[in-house]
């Protein structure tokens, strides 16, 4: 009985390590830093976590199919340039298109959305159908984007932007940041997705064995395609709200987010061997980094070893988590 | 020498939700084939699985030759002596033969201060290795171009290498054919007359008679005894392993033929030496098997009425109308289903639960609003099924690659079931699945018939397209050769037309 209990205890510690060190983390540095726990800190990193989760929610689908997709930081920046172009102050005297007229926020968003999905369309075609391996079809793509949003902008970084769209990042209500909310609903879209349609059972069945899916009657062209599209359409939507938080945009926006991203998903236990990952890893993954930078940025840490610090969490974190499938043998 | 080669004692494993394996002891004696029986997730892959350090074991001992031993991992069974073929090969396909064999202690030769892999002595000594298993191949030749008994007597090959003293079969022949399964036989009994004792596992009765000399039998997760071959007979032994008497292995055929459902007029491969000019009628209520060699293209030609393999001419008629399958949706949209025989290359979804593996095809009559899903529906359908095969699993949610091979295979067979398809292709339905579940399957099938659908099944086993086809259609080298009515149909009259070349 009481081998049990202890052997449970256990498990539970180290099916739950990462989120457990996060804990201490978050209580070591509030110890050292009592600020660290304050309101205004949280919104901060809550913005911060936003977006970021955001891409990660979009990179996961590409992940657990066993594909991947490298274009996702460059994308991100796209949308934030388009947005930016589209958002600009009427009397802002580097405005991008002096005769713009005002348009609704709404539609620069669908703009936005519609416009990088394209290239999510793209990527899940010449997967599908080229049989393109994702890693080399979207390392491919992210040069394309980049050099569009080079021409595009013309290399000239954007500001001056509107206040109301400003406003989405900046935003709060009862002291609880917009884009809490708005991750938090994109949040439980991909819950809802991967768990209760078939997109998401037949996105699971295609990472698990793809020959099977196929012969199960899954259109795994299709799916992989939808995938695809969701994941720019929801690294346009991070870029439209990347682009609000720092009030501007260059074609450096989002560079090499997509990196972080794959990490982040890995950490939150997204497997590179396919058909296995959840949402609420996803989140613990995204938390795990960005509570980390978070922290060593409040203790001061000198930026060039906060580098080397979040290379070895990468690094560590996947380690650990993989020890609680090694260890069931 | 000790009177036993190796004896295990007191073994338990258990996995979660499931014992597995409790206080279970087997004892084999040197130079002696020792058959290990019992129903699929009587445990036997895992028993298995502990003495060759895949598992470790909650409690127990293992013996070698009297002496206690402690097995850490695969590589140290190997270096004890103990060499095992799994249930699910996983050779490494792109290398060589030799590099197989090798693979891990490769030997090496000095050339100043390096040490490199000695090539001419690898393939030199896997040339006498494979010479020893009645195997005359080249040993450079990739591995993926063998069959899969080649790749069987290539990790034979691989134990005798080792000097094994214990080598474990488990299932080695659930995809042989006959002739191959013969050859296997010689060499399990060259082995035996060198001393080396050999755990055999199989569900096929008439070869455990036929090669064991001792015979366990474990029964959920208990070992339920040992005993010597020659005073056993099927029936003794299918009593034991299910715990009540069986006494047919077929049940009765009362669905009646019907009109043709599907016809199949003149369907020629792209592919040149695949199925040519097959013409073939299926009946409702009809349970036709496909019979022929390996290599026959039944296989291929099952594949291609379900749109995964391309046809070159040739027709299609489904229920009077011509159709066009061009992918397997195409095919499970108008009512098709197929059990494929590779169960682990485009069968099951390892990471994924029972529950999705049951319902992944069928996910199309669980939708609410258009778009969610009724997971409550879904459980039903699958409790049903869990039930209805009474497939062994702690619950829905445990992934399927934790189940026995056997139980795996059922719940393949439930996704098809779930689909409801007029008609279902079964190739090799039966692979590794214990006589009491193959009454099981097969009463189903009749079920079906009786319902009006249609089953064709290919089957290596001549006892089962004898014992369940109403119409036994025979290919050989891609091309229909005969046809025999069940009630006609013998081993002869099979192999006759299995064997015309011309
Ligand atoms: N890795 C695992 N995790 C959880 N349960 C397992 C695992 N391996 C086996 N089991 C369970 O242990 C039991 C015994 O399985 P085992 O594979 O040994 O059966 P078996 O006798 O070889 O059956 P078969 O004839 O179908 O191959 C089954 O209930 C199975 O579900
Ligand atoms: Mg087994």
């Amino acid at each position: 009985m009481n081998k049990a209990k202890s052997l449970d205890f256990k498990k539970v510690i180290s099916e739950n390590i990462l989120i457990i060190i996060v804990l201490l983390m978050v209580v070591l540095v509030s110890i050292l830093k009592p600020n660290f726990l304050s309101l205004n800190n949280f919104s901060n990193i809550s913005v911060n976590t936003a977006v970021r989760f955001i891409i990660a929610l979009g990179i996961s689908g590409c992940l657990i199919t066993k594909g991947n997709d490298l274009s996702a930081g460059r994308t991100v920046g796209l949308g934030a340039c388009i947005a930016g172009t589209l958002l600009q102050k009427p009397d802002y005297s580097g405005k991008f298109f002096p005769n713009l007229p005002q348009l609704p926020i709404w539609l620069v968003l669908l703009i936005v959305i519609a416009i990088c999905c394209i290239f999510g369309f793209i990527n899940g075609c010449v997967v599908s159908f080229w049989k393109v391996p994702p890693f080399i079809a979207t390392l491919g793509m992210q040069t394309i984007v980049y050099g569009i949003c080079l021409v595009y902008t013309k290399a000239v970084p954007l500001g001056g932007y509107r206040k109301d769209y400003t406003d989405i990042a900046s935003g709060k209500f009862f002291g609880v940041p917009y884009l809490f909310f708005i991750a938090f609903v994109f949040g439980l879209f991909m819950w809802f997705l991967y768990n209760k349609t078939r997109h998401g059972k037949y996105m699971y069945a295609i990472g698990g064995n793809e020959v099977a899916a196929e012969v199960s009657g899954i259109n795994v062209s299709r799916t992989k395609i939808k995938i695809y599209v969701l994941a720019s359409a929801l690294f346009a939507v991070a870029g439209f709200l990347l682009g609000a938080k720092a009030g501007g945009a260059s074609v450096n926006t989002g560079l090499s987010y997509e990196l972080e991203a794959i990490a982040e998903c890995t950490i939150g236990g997204v497997s590179t061997n396919g058909g296995v990952g959840k949402v609420s890893g996803i989140l613990v993954g995204v938390l795990v980094f960005e509570l980390l930078k978070s922290s060593m940025q409040f203790l001061k840490i000198d930026t060039s070893w906060q580098y080397i610090v979040q290379g070895a969490v990468i690094i560590v974190a996947v380690a650990l988590d993989l020890r609680k499938y090694l260890a069931k043998k | 020498m000790s009177e036993y080669m190796l004896e295990m004692r007191g073994i338990s494993k258990s996995f979660p939700g499931v014992k597995a394996l409790d206080n279970v002891t087997i004892k084999v004696r040197p130079g002696t084939v020792h058959a290990l029986m019992g129903e699929n997730g009587a445990g036997k892959s895992t028993l298995m699985k502990c003495l060759f350090g895949i598992y470790k074991m909650d409690e127990g001992e293992i013996y070698l030759n009297g002496e206690p031993v402690h097995i850490l991992n695969a590589d140290d069974a190997l270096h004890k002596g103990i060499a095992m073929v799994h249930q699910e090969l996983q050779p490494i396909p792109e290398r060589s033969i030799a590099e197989n064999i090798f693979c891990g202690r490769y030997p090496v030769r000095q050339v100043g201060p390096l040490k490199v892999v000695d090539h001419k002595r690898m393939y030199d000594e896997a040339y006498e290795l494979l010479k020893q298993v009645r195997m005359e191949y080249d040993p450079k030749a990739k591995l993926g171009t063998l069959s899969i008994s080649q790749m069987q007597s290539v990790e034979i090959a691989k134990a005798v290498s080792m000097s094994a003293k214990v080598v474990i079969l488990d299932e080695p022949t659930s995809s042989l054919t006959d002739n191959e399964v013969e050859a296997l036989f010689r060499i399990i009994n060259d082995l035996r007359d060198q001393g080396v004792s050999i755990i055999y596992i199989s569900h096929k009765m008439d070869e455990i008679l036929r090669i064991s000399d001792d015979v366990s039998i474990m029964r959920d997760g208990q070992y339920v005894g040992t005993w010597e071959a020659k005073e056993l007979t099927i029936d003794a032994i299918i009593a034991k392993m299910v715990g009540r008497e069986l006494t047919n292995l077929f049940p009765p055929r009362d669905n009646v033929p019907g009109e043709p459902i599907l016809e199949l007029k003149g369907v020629t491969s792209i592919l040149p030496n695949s199925f040519k000019n097959v013409n073939l009628t299926l009946r409702r209520g009809e349970i036709l098997g496909l019979g022929g060699l390996v290599g026959a293209q039944r296989t291929e030609l099952m594949e291609a009425v379900f749109g995964i393999r391309n046809i070159a001419s040739g027709e299609i008629y489904f229920k009077g109308k011509k159709v066009t399958i061009k992918r397997p949706k195409d095919a499970i949209r108008d009512g098709i289903g197929l059990i494929t025989e590779d169960r682990r290359g485009t069968g099951i979804f390892g990471v994924l639960s029972i529950a999705d593996n049951v319902s992944i095809a069928s996910l199309d009559q669980y939708v609410d609003a258009g778009i969610v899903l009724n997971d409550a529906k879904i459980e039903k359908l699958v409790s049903d099924n869990v039930a209805k095969l009474s497939i062994k699993t702690p619950s829905s949610k445990t992934l399927i690659q934790s189940l026995s091979g056997g139980n795996q295979q059922k719940v393949i067979i439930s996704r098809w079931l779930a689909n409801n398809p007029d008609i279902l292709i079964m190739d090799e339905p039966t692979r590794g699945i214990d006589v009491g579940a193959k009454y099981e399957i097969y009463q189903i099938m009749i079920d079906l018939a009786k319902q009006g659908k249609a089953i064709i099944m290919i089957s290596s086993e001549m006892a089962e397209l004898i014992g369940m086809s109403d119409r036994i259609v025979v290919m050989c080298n891609g091309k229909v050769t005969g046809e025999v009515s069940g009630e006609e149909a013998t081993q002869e009259n099979i192999m006759h037309f299995a064997t015309k070349f011309n």
